[in-house]
């Protein structure tokens, strides 16, 4: 489908001939995509060009936010997890913590059709439809169970495997370690989410879903979190090294092997 | 005796059957090429059968009923038996290491050590409760890699994997990596950093990390 040489071209929406092959108007929504795609000017198809390595021209910037990052993390979030975290039973948590996964896969399905990957399209929304239903809204989990288990995704995803690069590291306020891409597909997903058609208007209910799954899971990974942020000698060095590896890791951008240097060589 | 098969019998003898495939190809392979280069002297089975030990060890400790302190001293000895620890001391280091005398390298060896089976064999009580297995080990560059898959309490099993050498003149793994995250590189960011912090002086990095 690809062929190297197109991977390095930044392309005009007009000649290429990859997005010529997409379906075209399935959504309003795509059209927006690929105009942000194209604003963005990284665009090809197929998955990006590996970028190994750390890109980070706005260190200066993104140290600022980290600092205020842990601030927050060390005034409010760690302080509320650690509470609500001794007080609610496992239960409860692992409830809220499957009910706000629920409720992101029918995002996920949607960028699973922008990938192509009809089959996790199936599963995701087959998790979807068992987990709505006998799992009470989702708040159980029988999908798994049921070797349904599906797989998250988003549109930072969906960018990659266009072909779009991955940019600088950027540290977000509130929301932590990311990159441009995926900054950018967080802002998309938020756009594309059907379940800002499914739920009643100005409910909320999957801002907080998300805000109570993130307090349990910081609440969860207590220690590991804890080490990073406060025990590093770097924290921001260290978190920016682990979200990149594991987010490349995860899209099968590069493998690990680029990540450090053969300790016998030489 | 057909019946009584239970299904690790099975799962053995189908791994046997690759493991065979696979030596029967690098025997020929390693034939082929024992005229011009030395034969590879750690083979993808001891490798796997390294960390087999290593992770057989540290589940025997989570399952042991000990107190958590107690389970710490094993994780630090598991992994200062299995690890090959100077080479980590030396990554982790980084460019630093070459300008560094012979003797300040062994010390900070040392001191590095301690420091890092403390730090890692905290990362194992992760583990108490859960359960490793080896599921794959495969040759990447000029070493192994074996793969694990770690299943805890309350999350998905997650992708473990252990890179093993016998560069040292003994088998011992020099890597870990956690879902894409590695050990080495995360371990130089961390002295490189550290060592910025005292201001580029060895021996207040031998400090710092002897007090970590």
């Amino acid at each position: 489908m690809v062929i190297a040489r197109d991977m390095r071209t930044n392309l005009t929406m007009k000649s290429d001939p990859c997005t010529q092959r997409r379906p075209r108007k399935t959504a309003a929504t795509l059209a927006l995509s690929l105009g942000i795609v194209a604003f963005v000017g990284l665009t090809a198809c197929g998955p990006a060009i590996p970028t190994p390595g750390i890109s980070d021209p706005r260190e200066a910037q993104n140290r600022q936010f980290h600092k205020f990052n842990l601030a927050v993390d060390k005034n409010v979030v760690r302080p509320l997890a650690n509470s609500t975290g001794k007080i609610i039973p496992p239960e409860v948590k692992q409830g809220v913590v499957n009910f706000a996964d629920n409720l992101s896969l029918p995002g996920s399905v949607v960028n699973n059709i922008l990938q192509l990957r009809f089959g996790m399209a199936l599963e995701n929304t087959t998790r979807f439809a068992i987990n709505s239903t006998v799992g009470i809204g989702g708040v159980f989990d029988p999908a798994t169970a049921a070797g349904v288990i599906g797989k998250p995704t988003d549109f930072g995803e969906t960018m990659y495997r266009w072909g779009v690069r991955e940019g600088y590291y950027v540290e977000l306020p509130l929301l932590g370690p990311s990159t441009d891409r995926d900054a950018l597909g967080k802002v998309v997903d938020y756009v594309l989410d059907p379940m800002r058609l499914i739920l009643p208007p100005n409910s909320r209910i999957s801002l907080f879903a998300q805000l109570g799954s993130k307090l349990s899971d910081r609440s969860k990974y207590s220690e590991t979190v804890d080490s990073i942020l406060y025990d590093s000698a770097d924290s921001y060095a260290q978190a920016r090294l682990l979200y990149l590896d594991n987010r490349r890791f995860n899209l099968g951008e590069v493998p690990a092997e680029s990540s450090f240097e053969d300790p016998y060589a030489e | 005796m057909r019946n009584d098969m239970k299904s690790s019998d099975i799962k053995t003898d189908s791994l046997m059957l690759t493991r065979r495939s696979f030596g029967a190809g690098l025997a020929a392979g390693t034939g082929f090429l024992a005229f011009a280069l030395p034969v590879r002297a750690l083979t993808v089975d001891q490798a796997r059968g390294l960390i087999d030990r290593a992770i057989s060890e540290v589940n025997a400790t989570i399952s042991s009923g000990k107190s958590e302190q107690q389970m710490f001293g094993d994780f630090e000895r598991i992994f200062a038996t299995y690890a090959d620890v100077a080479a980590i001391a030396r990554s982790a280091l980084g460019t630093a290491a070459k300008t560094t005398s012979a003797a300040q390298m062994a010390e900070f060896t040392q001191a590095y050590q301690g420091y890092i089976s403390r730090k890692y064999g905290r990362r194992f009580r992760e583990f108490i409760g859960g359960k490793i297995e080896v599921v794959d080990a495969k040759p990447i560059k000029t070493y192994y890699e074996v793969i694990s898959t770690a299943t805890l309490e309350g999350q998905s099993p997650f992708d473990l994997r252990w890179h093993v050498s016998d560069k040292s003149g003994k088998q011992l793994f020099f890597n870990i990596i956690i879902e894409g995250i590695n050990m080495l590189a995360s371990e130089r960011t961390e002295v490189g950093a550290l060592l910025d912090a005292n201001g580029g002086d060895m021996t207040k990095l031998i400090a710092a990390l002897k007090s970590a």
